[in-house]
């Protein structure tokens, strides 16, 4: 990551990269230019235009409200994206002082963290996250802590292994010799290096969490109404599957599209920076 | 009489042409060793005899290998298949990683008797187990149910040895089998073999580094240098008259009474990589005897009845 | 080997019981009196008393969780409030369901997983290979809801092949198991093909080659065998994303089962069928990762000896 800039160029200019960066910003546009982009509102029903047809007018028709789909489908955007971004950025930040002071330290309190670990790792995150929602009840900010929690594991796991790996090189005796305390070694010298691949994973798992919100939400579990996301537009759609088999089809369509497209990035960051075998280390 | 022969062998993989020119002979009943250092082309020359360059990506370039009057440089893979395992077995370098671990000892030797002699599960077993017993593998019919992980190494050297005899060969292709061995197992495995071709009449090419097992096992020698022949005499020849600078290197190698095998006096320097093969001579670079010429022209093959040399001063008497 | 089992099931022992603090904790880190998250609505002063006592819920919660413990473990589950029934009847109706539905999709996924990783590994770089890891990568990537949606919208809504919902026929089952068998095919399949690259290049295949054997014999006997135990760990390990499947599936085709009860009572806030179903899911996925680590040490020797 010494030169970022020079490793997007490098990321953007293979065919991989470029398109599916190119879907992930039209993606990230929409979300941040909702009330711009979109043609009409999220929330305006218009019951005798319920169930319309993809038109020139409504281009990806109108759900069983009367409800634009294209414009909620956009502003749906912004709610898989915010959920996605923060809950696993929440998870990324809280997974590095976790995994790092396990790493770092060892002992007894490394023990219990990997213990947690394992114990959480051969469940399902869709199980831990019912779990947290059973406790903290619907909606969309118990779906994010949900979410945050149940990839928790995951970058405690893949720090620990980074910094494990790092604690023995030479430079961290020398600053430890030089009388550097802990915590200025952990997160000055050491964290900063065990960053890269747990960026990377972050940024694989985003596309599980936007799937994970979504599933939630289909569940009504998630984002209440009249918020707009994905997965709830499906559920309600499910009920019109007959007539109106577009409200479950595009919002789908949105959600494969942005996780493919994370995914592929992912994968182009992963070779452009050859970092495939310490995400594996973990 | 001739069991194989090769001629002026050129093998490439990729643009890289590890193999430059080989020629040896071996008859039948005859220890052949082919010395060298690693990287000299040795293991090449014994995937080259198996048939099996394609797997490693390499091919023939040009040059002739005939056994027992077959020319296998254009033998179809079906025939090739006939000839591997039943008439050409291969001693791999390594015996902890030349058996599959995940199946019974029994079953892969089994596998030779059954695949190349047709024989029922009953003879392959009785068959296998009396192999294991010349072996000198004690309890053979325990160690027949066994799997690899719970043999020593030298146990399952054997067993790749037993393996290697069971569907009686003719010709068998050693590759180092005892470096990753003990000093004392080491000793032992060599002499089985030894006791083999003796016993049997089969031919034996024993790829090694060693000197030494040269000079215990051994009729026949080829010292291979960077892809090419240095030398190549009987082995009473080339222990009184070694004629290549290189071939005098390696002898002086051989370990002496009161030094410990180990600790081997090397030959200066380090074999080139395929990537760099220096102009002229391939050995140049380590030879106290090089003159311009040998940084210029390859030197030629000079033949004499069976023993040849390739090195511009072959005539030139060392002071050893 | 049955020393072996004995000894991988004494590892879950901790385990469960810090599956079983966590699923337990659940009643009282809601916010509120837990006895109204456990009595039933409209339920008179008298139940509501009684139920204090059963569950103790006036004592220290180490001896709560204790008594709900010996509940448990005797087979009380405590009583739904919305469905009026033992929530442990509820969980005896509804398990066949997500275990035919599960063991289907399993047997499915690794079936299927294996023998496309196995075809995209020996014709690796061919059209076969790319055309086999596109799928693996839509497979693997797609969320399973939608997918099952589709199916639905396809198979069911368009063809009129298959039922759109329910679990009355056999022919029901086809799509959920389509539906959760192409992300557990992806998966299988990938870390087929994988380890089968892998293993090509270990010294012990090429003496396989020098034995004399057909390539042909050399994949499928050898290799293969050998690939097949990550797949298995793997598989192990993922049980639980296929059971979790199951849970989102059997909701998606308005199926009964766990899966559909876990999520109408967690909408619902019942409770104690909550707990009921997440225990149950919890038990499955622990059996499921300790039947695979019995496969494992069926089919590989080192295995077996490093735990015995």
């Amino acid at each position: 990551m010494a030169q970022p800039m020079h490793t997007l160029v490098r990321i953007v200019s293979t065919p991989r990269g470029a398109v599916s960066g190119a879907i992930l910003l039209i993606v990230i546009l929409c979300a941040l230019l909702a009330s711009w982009v979109a043609p009409y509102s999220y929330d305006i029903q218009n019951l005798p235009g319920a169930n319309l047809e993809p038109s020139a007018s409504h281009l990806l028709g109108t759900d069983e409200f009367g409800r634009d789909l294209l414009s909620r489908i956009i502003y749906g955007a912004r709610t898989s994206l915010a959920v996605g971004f923060t809950s696993i950025g929440a998870s990324v930040l809280v997974g590095l002082v976790l995994g790092g002071a396990a790493g770092y330290f060892g002992g007894a309190f490394d023990r219990s963290v990997t213990a947690i670990v394992d114990l959480t790792w051969s469940f399902p995150e869709i199980l831990i996250a019912l779990i947290l929602i059973a406790i903290a009840g619907p909606g969309l900010h118990s779906t994010a802590i949900a979410i945050s929690i149940a990839y928790l594991a995951q970058f405690t796991r893949l720090t620990r292994a980074q910094i494990i790996g790092l604690k023995n090189e030479t430079y961290v005796e020398a600053t430890i010799g030089l009388g550097a305390s802990h915590g200025h070694v952990l997160f000055q010298h050491l964290l900063p290096n065990a960053l890269t691949p747990v960026i990377v994973a972050g940024m694989l798992a985003t596309g599980d969490a936007i799937i994970l919100e979504a599933t939630l939400g289909f569940f009504g579990l998630g984002a209440q109404p009249p918020t707009p996301s994905w997965g709830a537009m499906m559920s309600s759609g499910t009920a019109q599957i007959f007539i109106a088999p577009w409200i479950i089809i595009f919002p789908g369509v949105a959600i494969a599209g942005t996780v493919i497209a994370i995914n592929l990035f992912g994968d182009a960051i992963i070779d452009a920076l050859d970092i495939r075998g310490k995400l594996r280390e973990s | 009489m001739t069991l194989l022969s090769i001629r002026d062998l050129s093998v490439c993989i990729g643009r890289l042409r590890p193999l430059d020119g080989i020629s040896f002979n071996l008859d039948k009943g005859e220890i052949l060793g082919v010395v060298g250092e690693s990287g000299s082309g040795k293991s090449l020359t014994a995937t080259s005899i198996m048939g099996l360059l394609p797997l490693i990506g390499g091919k023939v370039l040009k040059g002739s290998m005939y056994f027992d009057g077959i020319d296998l440089t254009t033998l179809d893979e079906a025939s090739y298949r006939r000839l591997r395992g039943r008439r050409i077995a291969l001693i791999s370098q390594n015996p902890m990683t030349s058996l599959d671990p995940i199946v019974r000892i029994g079953a892969q030797i089994d596998q030779m008797a059954s695949l190349h002699l047709g024989l029922s599960p009953q003879k392959a077993r009785a068959r296998s187990i009396e192999l294991m017993e010349q072996m000198r593998i004690p309890q053979a019919a325990t160690v027949y149910g066994q799997y690899p992980h719970q043999l020593s190494g030298g146990m399952k050297q054997r067993i790749v040895v037993a393996m290697a005899l069971a569907a009686d060969p003719d010709l068998i292709i050693a590759d180092e089998p005892t470096t990753a061995l003990d000093v004392t197992i080491q000793a032992q495995i060599v002499q089985i073999l030894i006791d083999l071709v003796r016993e049997r009449g089969l031919a034996l090419m024993l790829i090694t580094h060693d000197m030494g097992v040269v000079a215990q096992a051994c009729d026949r020698v080829v010292v291979l240098y960077a892809g090419r022949v240095a030398e190549s005499n009987s082995v009473e020849g080339i222990f009184a008259e070694p004629r290549h600078p290189y071939t005098r290197a390696l002898i002086r190698c051989i370990p002496r009474g009161g030094q410990a095998r180990g600790s081997l006096v090397g030959i200066p320097g380090v074999v080139p990589r395929v990537l760099d093969y220096p102009r002229g001579c391939r050995f140049n670079p380590r030879c106290d005897l090089a003159q311009p010429i040998c940084y210029t022209e390859t030197p030629p093959v000079h033949a004499d009845g069976s023993a040849a040399v390739a090195c511009h001063f072959s005539e030139v008497r060392a002071h050893v | 080997m049955l020393t072996f089992i004995l000894k991988r099931m004494l590892l879950l022992v901790p385990v469960s019981l810090a599956v079983s603090i966590v699923i337990f904790m659940i009643v009282h880190l809601v916010p509120g009196d837990p006895i109204d998250h456990i009595v039933q609505i409209g339920s008179s002063p008298e139940q509501r008393a009684e139920l204090i006592a059963r569950y103790g819920l006036d004592k220290p919660i180490l001896v709560q969780y204790v008594t709900w413990l010996g509940n448990v473990l005797s087979g009380d589950l405590g009583t739904a409030i919305i469905l009026r029934q033992p929530v442990s009847a509820l969980i005896v109706q509804n398990m066949p369901h997500s275990l035919t539905l599960g063991g289907l999709a399993l047997l499915f996924s690794t079936v299927v997983g294996i023998s496309t990783g196995a075809l995209a590994a020996v014709f690796r770089d061919t059209w076969i290979d790319r055309g086999v890891m596109t799928a693996i990568l839509f497979g693997s990537t797609l969320p399973s809801f939608w997918l099952g949606l589709l199916m639905i919208l396809l198979f069911a809504v368009q063809l009129e092949w298959f039922p759109v919902s329910g679990a009355r026929t056999w022919g029901s089952l086809v799509l959920p198991v389509l539906t959760i068998g192409i992300g557990g095919t992806a998966l299988v399949g990938r870390v087929t093909r994988a380890a089968m690259l892998d293993v090509v290049r270990k010294d012990f295949v090429l003496m396989l080659h020098a034995k004399g054997l057909s390539p042909w014999a050399i994949q499928m006997h050898h290799i293969l065998r050998h690939a097949l135990l990550p797949v298995v760990t793997i598989l192990s390990l993922r049980i639980g994303w296929i059971l979790g499947g199951a849970v989102t599936i059997e909701f998606v085709f308005a199926r009964p089962g766990l899966g559909s009860l876990l999520i109408n009572s967690l909408s619902q806030r019942d409770y104690p069928v909550v707990q009921g179903c997440l225990l149950m899911l919890a038990i499955a996925v622990m059996l499921g990762t300790l039947l695979g680590d019995v496969v494992q040490a069926i089919m590989d020797p080192r295995v077996r000896e490093r735990i015995a």
